[in-house]
């Protein structure tokens, strides 16, 4: 092991030429697994697949193959992507290629590994295969690229992810990691790495677009004794969970990043802010942030470059508006995550009054591979003012479901038509949600717009963090909005008043519009109707007024479903009526005479004693008595309770 | 107790106001929970007042002030489960165990919470019943899984 060690450090990352001789890239096959005398499996690995039972059929694994083929190496990799064909499993027989299969449950692990050392493949849960020159094809099964939802993405910044070990510092060597880093430290000074950087014109992947070499530049030229590089790994949004996919499949890449990213703004400090909560991530990046250490990547006077870097690890105590940058700044200071005003900028005066850059995930991801092919390379992806791609961690009512990356460019029609492969259960399209929690809703006319910074400005919509929702015709507009409204009114920090208060009122009305009222008498309607005129007015104030993002942009969800949806919302307050049927208090309940068998079961379950009858005879529902609840609806058997 | 929050402490011989969350976070590992003592005694070592301790540890989300019950549940109410109906899951709980989020019951039994993503996305609702997924609940399995982890706990 120590041997092994000392010949990546020596023979590949301090190796000048950009080619290594053939010895060891012989040697890096062999760390890679690229080509073995034995069979290899590869299990998924991160949150995503241990939810669907990867860990279980990790284990029925290693147990089959001591007892039928002991020479096999079992791997835990990293989420390749598609999280509904978790948990997925590839196995690589000697010489071949690898075949990829999904949803291999604890229980299909025999039969599966059965099946392909004798040679008998079942078709039923196989995805493909890939394979480069030298290894033998497997004829009459499809390649995995040419599957749409791997066809159409452009896999760059996750082209490691669910391929390597990632608790293998060596095998992230062996395909070519840190190296960058040295070479970076070895011959570039702070300056000219900010230059290629933004030559590149790699723009920060938060949400706002902000030129990620020009933050470099202005913190590298804040004199200051000390300066400070804060990884945002605070990724908040309920429903967006790309940036944990990173971090559990490809921690490596981003400490390589990071480290990058303090050379450049002359910081020998790095701090990784994690979500609270996910601790696999953490569990992951602490192992890789001790291994990069034992190899020298973080350290003293890094391979003799004279630069010094420590990377040290910072969970948060749980607190959405900690994404944004001061509030950040304030909870690793011990004091509550509440923003600042800005200017002064974290660039000039940021962590203990001191320069301080922050970047998220997916910028510092692209990092090492700008600062290896170079900044033209770079510029080739993607659009003119936005190049590269983009993550998207796609959820809710599609096809299919994961972490993807396309080109800056693509519309997101063809994300949703190709990638995601349509709705589900062949119900309609109705709204895609992008951007967390204070993002807008995209209609269909909109499916059109581009990926990319400026396009996206212009028609009003934020990328946020890249959660990508799916919404079909079973849920409810306003439901949905007032859920997003709950949700921030919980996570309002309660400094500024638009946004203590606003989202506060706003929930209020929303709740209103949904909740039955206790009489419907003209009062409470018109308190009713008043409220929801004044919508729209708090909404334009909170905008305005808010100290910081969370404030500014709460209230979008609402704005953009009201300019969407104005018959949803119109249906809701003047009909009362919730055409998905999802509303709880406007939905009245019927019980059909004709398929009533009076087997008392619905009368026993309602919880306000609202359904009277004679055993064996149609029972019924006295209306003003009933809640909405839906106990009746749900456990019918005749389907005899029919909603309103 | 009182040693572990001793040798915590010890970690953090500086006593700088940048370490009180990771000490908040450390002692909540341990023990589960923040206490009033420990709360006292982290402000005594850091020379805050317990009050300014307090109002940080009550801002954030992951602080508890009193113990989680021997079943912890977390229920995932992130924007795919809430489309999945993770509402009516958090109500049917509620009126199981007859607490809010973030109480516990008084037979110390059970305590649950509710979490923004647990990661589970495609299956969801996902619930995590001490640190085990259970995934693709529905509303009118909850009261026969409640029964079986009392049943598991009464014979513990």
């Amino acid at each position: 092991m120590e041997d092994l060690k000392t010949f990546l450090i020596n023979k590949v990352l301090l190796f000048e030429s950009d080619t290594l001789p053939s010895e060891t890239e012989k040697v890096l096959q062999q760390v890679r697994r690229d080509k073995t005398n034995v069979p290899v499996i590869h299990i998924s690995s991160n949150t995503s697949s241990i939810i669907a039972g990867s860990d279980k059929t990790f284990n029925a694994v290693k147990v089959y193959v001591e007892e039928n083929e002991p020479t096999t190496l079992t791997v835990r990799v990293g989420c390749s992507g598609p999280a509904n064909y978790e948990p997925m499993v590839c196995v690589q027989m000697p010489g071949k290629n690898k075949l990829f299969f999904r949803n291999i449950t604890e229980e299909k692990v025999e039969p599966l590994l059965n099946g392909v050392f004798h040679n008998d493949i079942n078709e039923d849960d196989l995805l493909g295969q890939t394979g480069s020159k030298g290894f033998e094809f497997w004829p009459g099964i499809s390649f995995i690229n040419e599957l749409p939802f791997f066809a159409n993405q452009k896999r760059i910044v996750l082209g490691n992810c669910g391929c390597y070990d990632p608790e293998s510092i060596e095998e992230y060597i062996a395909r070519g990691g840190y190296s960058t880093f040295v070479k970076t430290i070895r011959h570039y000074t702070f300056e000219e790495v900010c230059d290629i950087i933004e030559r590149s014109g790699l723009r920060g992947r938060s949400g706002g677009g902000y030129p990620t070499g020009l933050k470099w530049k202005q913190a590298l030229n804040t004199s200051s004794n000390a300066r400070y590089l804060i990884c945002n790994a605070k990724e908040s949004d309920p429903g967006s969970f790309s940036d944990r996919t990173i971090l559990e499949s490809d921690p490596h890449r981003l400490i390589e990043g990071m480290a990058i990213a303090a050379y450049a703004i002359g910081a020998s400090n790095a701090i990784l802010y994690l979500k609270s909560g996910s601790d696999y991530a953490r569990m992951r990046l602490q192992t890789a942030i001790s291994m990069a250490r034992e190899f020298g990547i973080i350290g003293h006077n890094i391979y003799s470059s004279g630069y010094n870097l420590d990377i040290s690890l910072r969970q948060e105590p749980g607190a959405f508006v900690c994404g944004e940058e001061t509030a950040l700044i304030n909870s690793l200071e011990g004091k509550r995550g509440m923003p600042q005003l800005k200017p002064p900028y974290p660039t000039t005066s940021g962590l203990s009054g001191k320069p301080t850059v922050i970047n998220n995930v997916e910028t510092l991801m692209n990092i090492p591979l700008i600062m290896k092919n170079g900044p033209e390379w770079f510029r080739s992806i993607g659009t003119e003012t936005s190049p590269g791609t983009k993550i998207f961690a796609i959820t809710g009512r599609g096809r299919m479901s994961g972490v993807i990356e396309v080109e800056m460019g693509t519309t997101l029609g063809s994300v949703l038509e190709d990638i995601v492969d349509g709705i589900k259960d062949g119900k309609e399209f109705k709204a895609i949600q992008l951007g967390g929690a204070s993002g807008s809703f995209i209609t269909a006319e909109n499916l059109d717009t581009p990926v990319d910074f400026d396009a996206m400005k212009e028609k009003g919509f934020g990328m946020g963090a890249g959660g990508f929702v799916v919404i079909d015709e079973t849920s409810c507009m306003v439901d949905l909005v007032r859920y997003y409204m709950e949700y921030l009114r919980n996570e309002s920090c309660g400094k500024c008043i638009p946004c203590r208060e606003g989202t506060g009122r706003m929930l209020e009305i929303l709740e209103s519009v949904i909740r039955k009222p206790v009489n419907e008498d003209s009062g409470t309607t018109l308190e009713r109707f008043k409220g929801v005129m004044q919508l729209e007015t708090i909404s334009s104030v909170m905008k305005d007024t808010s100290l910081c993002g969370l404030g500014q942009t709460a209230p979008n969800p609402f704005v953009s479903a009201l300019k969407n949806f104005r018959e949803e919302f119109e249906e809701h307050i003047f009909d009362r009526k919730c055409r998905a049927n999802v509303c709880r208090g406007l939905r009245t309940f019927l019980i059909d005479v004709e398929k009533c068998t009076g087997c008392t079961v619905c009368a026993g379950k309602c919880p306000v004693n609202a359904i009277y009858g004679t055993r064996l005879q149609p029972f019924f529902i006295v209306e003003d008595k009933c809640i909405g609840c839906g106990v009746c609806f749900d456990v019918c058997k005749f389907s005899a309770v029919i909603v309103k | 107790m009182a040693a572990d929050l001793d040798i915590i402490l010890k970690k953090y011989k500086h006593g700088r106001r940048e370490d009180l969350i990771p000490l908040l976070q450390e002692i909540q590992a341990e023990n589960g929970y923040l206490s009033e003592e420990s709360i006292v005694r982290v402000g005594g070592h850091l020379g805050l007042s317990t009050t300014k301790i307090f109002g940080l540890a009550t801002f954030y989300d992951q602080f508890r002030f009193i113990p989680s019950g021997k079943v912890h549940l977390k229920i995932c109410h992130g924007t795919s489960c809430f489309m999945n109906g993770s509402q009516s899951i958090i109500d049917k709980i509620k009126e199981e165990l007859k607490i809010s989020p973030g109480q516990t019951t008084r037979n110390g039994n059970f305590s649950f919470d509710i979490v923004t993503c647990l990661g589970g996305c495609f299956h969801g609702p996902v619930i995590m019943v001490n640190g085990e997924y259970q995934i693709h609940i529905r509303a009118e399995q909850v009261p026969a899984l409640i029964t079986k982890l009392k049943f598991i706990i009464d014979n513990d």
